[in-house]
């Protein structure tokens, strides 16, 4: 079989005394949608901050394609092709919407200082294409229509479809979305798993996600982990995870 | 011989003026502790207490009340109530209406604090300097002669025993008293103190007070030793023990006093190495190196990031 | 009522323990020994009205506060002019307009007055290369007067040691100051604002001692004197002309006029005034002027999407201090005379207190804090002993008001369009 794309292997994390993950492994596949799931608390999110960069992992391997990538630094992992949302939105709220997108394209953009100080061909060329996708995206997610609105006045769901177009405008190659469904109506809840669909099969984004609903990851993962207290609990097909008895036990709380 | 006795005269002054710097770096580093702020105008409220200390001192000699205990109890309870009104005034006013603001705010407001009270006590008691002479001279020398021995003034051995027994009262203080548990479980969290009962407005205003009164302390300590005061002298003496807080790692207690000493020895040692004119240099780099190279200090817990 | 009176007794105990011993006691050197002399009886009478008047407002207060909302017919200022003033496109002509009063107005105006005005335009300079780094990168640097420093020293240097003249070091000085930025803000910039601000302390403090001592290369304390006056195109506006040059007033036939070397330098500032205005707009419009505004917002979004904030921050810490540095250069050639003493942390501060006062981001505002700061004290002698005094009072009073300044400025938007 192909190689992963991006593989753990072992990952633990320690504050003080605390281990918050321990000995996680994951191997994702290119083009696959892979769930992590657990109860709160154990530890999925301290796993995509390590996996980004926010925290720098206390023991084990993180390698994308093959290369090393724990201990680099959040924005050099992001443009290895790795970029996230956040459990609770992080949009820069007092910009709008298209701008959200076009800071996010600042690394392709033309940043040159004497060619934006005099607005030459190159520059305008650059920013009327930073527009133009921008434009594309806003589309994508249907959000056209506030695209000059700030940020911050956008309602909740709109928040988190523009901060996922937001991701797609750095080109990324694996997306991790921190509980995207969260706080979403059943209805936006079915609009993001077809978006999240379509980022896979038509852009040929790899796709990590951390969710509780249970619908929503079953009808969509091609790989689910499971995690209790830091430590990998079962690994597999959705169906597989559906009638593992210590996933289960873990999820019923019987002791 | 003489180098060892030159070491040693080193670090007895170093450890003289670290001792001060300690006492006023307490009022940075509780205040940091529990709302996360630089009181900038820390320094300028030392800079009050100097001269408050001055007019106790005067005033006193001036009635004819000039037996030394009663100059230096009188300046040390005049020093300490006025100088605590400052500090609880000065939290009242500019501080606690910016209370959940970003952070630079309440910064930028204490710069103005600070800039305020320099030229208001400049405007009130004029720009010059101010000297009166020491209340307690004299000394001894250890060793074969003042040449080749180390010499401690008395003035050394009373800053000495009077930061001591201030230290060692703020640390009864903070751990056996209700007040000081109640600062512990504010540093800790404040906003869990303030659901669980604890009157954190008092407690912040209370950290204030401590740490001007400390600050009192040491005015009154460094004024008899020098004898000279002027309206900027807060601005360095400011620099310097928020320099000694972030040593000994800001927001801990027992760090302000470590970093405090620490930071008078490496001065009393770098101005014997590059020069007298270079000791606000050291002072400044160490305050930088630390900063870069270990932000949380030598005994501070390290920050870990919400993401 | 009892808790509301208590409170009352001790807030009005504190006005005297706080005013009395600074205002009401005063020491006075008589001979070698100091006395203490009471105050004018005026100052305790003040004294005592303000406590008494601490007790009464704070007895009812909150009856006052309750009246104060409850009362009908204010004059409100209408909701649209506040937006109205601080959109981007009011402010760009109410800047257009004061650069062309600028402009003219040297041609009426006396020689001290043009000369005072040009102080103006190089705080102008300073507020706005601040305002870069503090209302458009959020980043608070107090060290900033070190940059203006290095300015300044570098023209007073080689034009000392070199004979280089104005037009030479003035690129040389943005050059230097921007480097010195570049290279003390590399390391520091990771560092969290507060600390951040510390360390720029630190470093401007730094720089100043080290101008202070390095005797053989600065002139220690004196300083670099005689630094010459810039030159149109190699012609000197001084009386006479050294060896192999002329003057100006030769060259054109004209009459000597003392005014016209105080003019030519102010139109260079002005002109220097207008090419920062310029950059800066152009800044706002940019990628970077984008990612400074995201990254003051979230940094740690900003990192997600791969924006590096070091380098981003960088940026702005470097063009900050090359405005500083031209800055400098600007006033060095119109002291004729640089020391250490001109760049203590006081003028970090009164240039953020221009920032913070005229408001962060806005080119406008800052301009007119600028004028109104420099200005007002030369104008009145009683005000500009009191000068600090204020201003370290409305930098608090700014705080806890209206932090965004007095004429703050919309950022402009980029739009979609369809």
């Amino acid at each position: 079989m192909k190689r992963p794309i991006l593989e753990v292997r072992d990952l633990c994390m320690r504050f003080g005394g605390l281990l918050a993950v321990n000995g996680v492994k994951l191997n994702v596949y290119e083009r696959q949608v892979v769930s992590i799931i657990g109860p709160n608390g154990a530890g999925k999110t301290t796993v995509f901050n390590c996996l980004t960069g926010f925290y720098e992992p206390s023991w084990g391997e993180i390698l994308l394609d093959g290369e090393p990538i724990h201990g680099l630094p959040g924005h050099r992992i992001a443009r290895k092709g790795i970029v996230r949302t956040f459990q609770n939105v992080r949009l820069f709220k007092d910009m709008t919407a298209v701008e959200n997108l076009l800071v996010a394209q600042h690394r392709h953009l033309n940043t040159h200082f004497l060619a934006g100080l005099f607005k030459t061909p190159a520059f305008r060329h650059s920013e009327q294409d930073a527009m133009a996708l921008a434009a594309h995206w806003l589309e994508q997610v249907e959000l056209s229509a506030v695209a000059n609105r700030p940020a911050g006045t956008l309602a909740y769901g709109q928040q988190r479809r523009l901060e996922i177009a937001r991701c797609m405008m750095t080109r990324p190659r694996i997306l991790m979305l921190d509980e995207p469904a969260a706080g979403l109506n059943p209805r936006e809840t079915e609009q993001l798993k077809a978006l999240i669909a379509l980022l896979r099969d038509t852009h040929g984004v790899t796709v990590l996600l951390i969710e509780h609903d249970m619908k929503l990851v079953m009808s969509i993962s091609d790989r689910i982990v499971v995690i209790n207290q830091g430590c990998p609990l079962a690994e597999g097909r959705p169906d597989e995870i559906r009638s593992n008895p210590a996933v289960i036990k873990a999820y019923l709380g019987e002791s | 011989m003489s180098e060892i006795y030159h070491f040693f005269q080193q670090l007895i002054n170093g450890l003289t003026v670290g001792s001060t710097y300690a006492l006023i770096a307490i009022g940075y580093t509780m205040v940091y502790g529990i709302i996360g702020m630089i009181n900038f105008a820390h320094g300028d409220v030392y800079m009050v207490g100097s001269y408050v200390a001055f007019i106790a001192i005067v005033g006193l000699s001036m009635l004819g009340l000039d037996a030394l205990p009663i100059l230096m109890a009188g300046a040390l309870i005049a020093s300490i109530v006025v100088t605590s009104a400052y500090g609880y005034s000065i939290e009242r006013i500019a501080y606690r209406p910016l209370r959940n603001s970003n952070r630079l705010i309440p910064l930028i407001s204490a710069i103005g604090m600070s800039i305020f009270l320099q030229n208001y006590v400049m405007l009130a008691q004029g720009s010059g300097s101010k000297a009166i002479p020491n209340p307690i001279p004299g000394e001894f020398v250890i060793g074969d002669s003042a040449m080749n021995g180390v010499i401690v003034s008395y003035i050394q051995i009373v800053i000495f025993s009077v930061t001591f027994l201030a230290m060692l009262g703020l640390t009864l203080f903070i751990s056996r008293s209700r007040l000081g548990r109640a600062c512990r479980a504010c540093a800790e969290d404040l906003k869990m103190a303030n659901l669980l009962g604890i009157d954190t407005n008092a407690i912040i205003s209370l950290t204030f007070v401590i740490g001007a009164a400390l600050a009192a302390v040491a005015a009154v300590l460094i004024g008899m030793q020098y004898g000279v005061i002027t309206p900027n002298i807060g601005f360095l003496a400011g620099i310097k023990a928020f320099t000694a807080a972030v040593l000994g790692g800001i927001g801990s207690i027992p760090g302000a006093m470590l970093g405090g000493l620490l930071l008078g020895i490496a001065e009393a040692f770098g101005a014997d190495l590059f020069g007298d004119q270079y000791k606000d240099v050291v002072a400044f780099s160490l305050l930088i190196l630390v900063l870069l190279f270990r932000p949380s200090g030598i005994l501070g817990r390290p920050e870990v990031e919400k993401v | 009522m009892s808790a509301r009176l208590r409170l009352a007794f001790f807030s009005a105990l504190l006005v005297p323990l706080v005013a009395f011993p600074i205002l009401g006691l005063k020491l006075v050197t008589v001979g070698i020994n100091l006395e203490i002399q009471g105050a004018a009886p005026l100052t305790w009478w003040i004294i005592a009205a303000c406590t008494l008047g601490m007790f009464v407002w704070q007895l009812l207060r909150r009856r006052l506060a309750a009246g104060w909302a409850s009362s009908p017919n204010l004059p409100r200022i209408p909701a649209g002019t506040g937006n109205f003033l601080t959109r981007p496109k009011t402010q760009r002509w109410g800047i257009l307009a004061l650069a062309l009063v600028a402009l003219v107005w040297p041609f009426f105006a006396s020689r001290g007055a043009v000369d005072l005005a040009t102080l103006i335009m190089i705080y102008v300079m300073l507020g706005l290369g601040l305002n870069i780094v503090v209302g458009l990168a959020g980043l608070l640097d107090l060290g900033y007067v070190g940059f203006y420093a290095v300015g300044a020293y570098t023209y007073a240097m080689l034009g000392e040691y070199y004979g280089l003249g104005f037009w030479t070091c003035l690129p040389i000085a943005g050059a230097m100051a921007a480097l010195f930025g570049f290279l003390l803000g590399f390391p520091v910039l990771r560092l969290r604002g507060d600390y951040l601000a510390i360390v720029t302390l630190g470093f401007g403090e730094i720089i100043r001692i080290l101008l202070r001592n390095l005797t053989e290369f600065t002139g220690g304390p004196n300083g670099i004197s005689g630094i010459e006056k810039p030159t149109l195109f190699g012609l000197t506006f001084d009386r006479r002309a050294p060896e192999g040059m002329q003057t100006f007033h030769e060259f054109f036939g004209l009459a000597y006029n003392a005014s016209n070397k105080v003019i030519f330098l102010y139109l260079i500032a002005l002109g220097l005034v207008l090419l920062t205005l310029f950059t800066i707009n152009r800044l706002l419009r940019m990628p970077i002027g984008r990612a400074w505004e995201a990254l003051r917002e979230d940094e740690i979004a900003c990192r997600a999407l791969g924006l590096n904030p070091t380098l981003i921050k960088l940026s702005a810490f470097t063009l900050g201090a090359t405005f500083a540095g031209f800055a400098g250069c600007l006033f060095a050639a119109r002291q004729g005379l640089v020391s250490p003493n001109s760049f203590e942390f006081i003028e970090s501060a009164i240039i953020l207190a221009i920032v913070v006062l005229g408001g962060m981001g806005s080119q406008l505002g800052v301009i007119l804090a600028a004028i109104v700061m420099i200005l007002l004290p030369e104008l009145t002698r009683e005000f500009s002993e009191y000068r600090m005094l204020i201003f370290g009072s409305l930098m608090v009073l700014m705080m806890i008001w209206r932090p965004q300044g007095l004429l703050p400025m919309q950022r402009p938007h980029l739009e979609l369009k369809r």
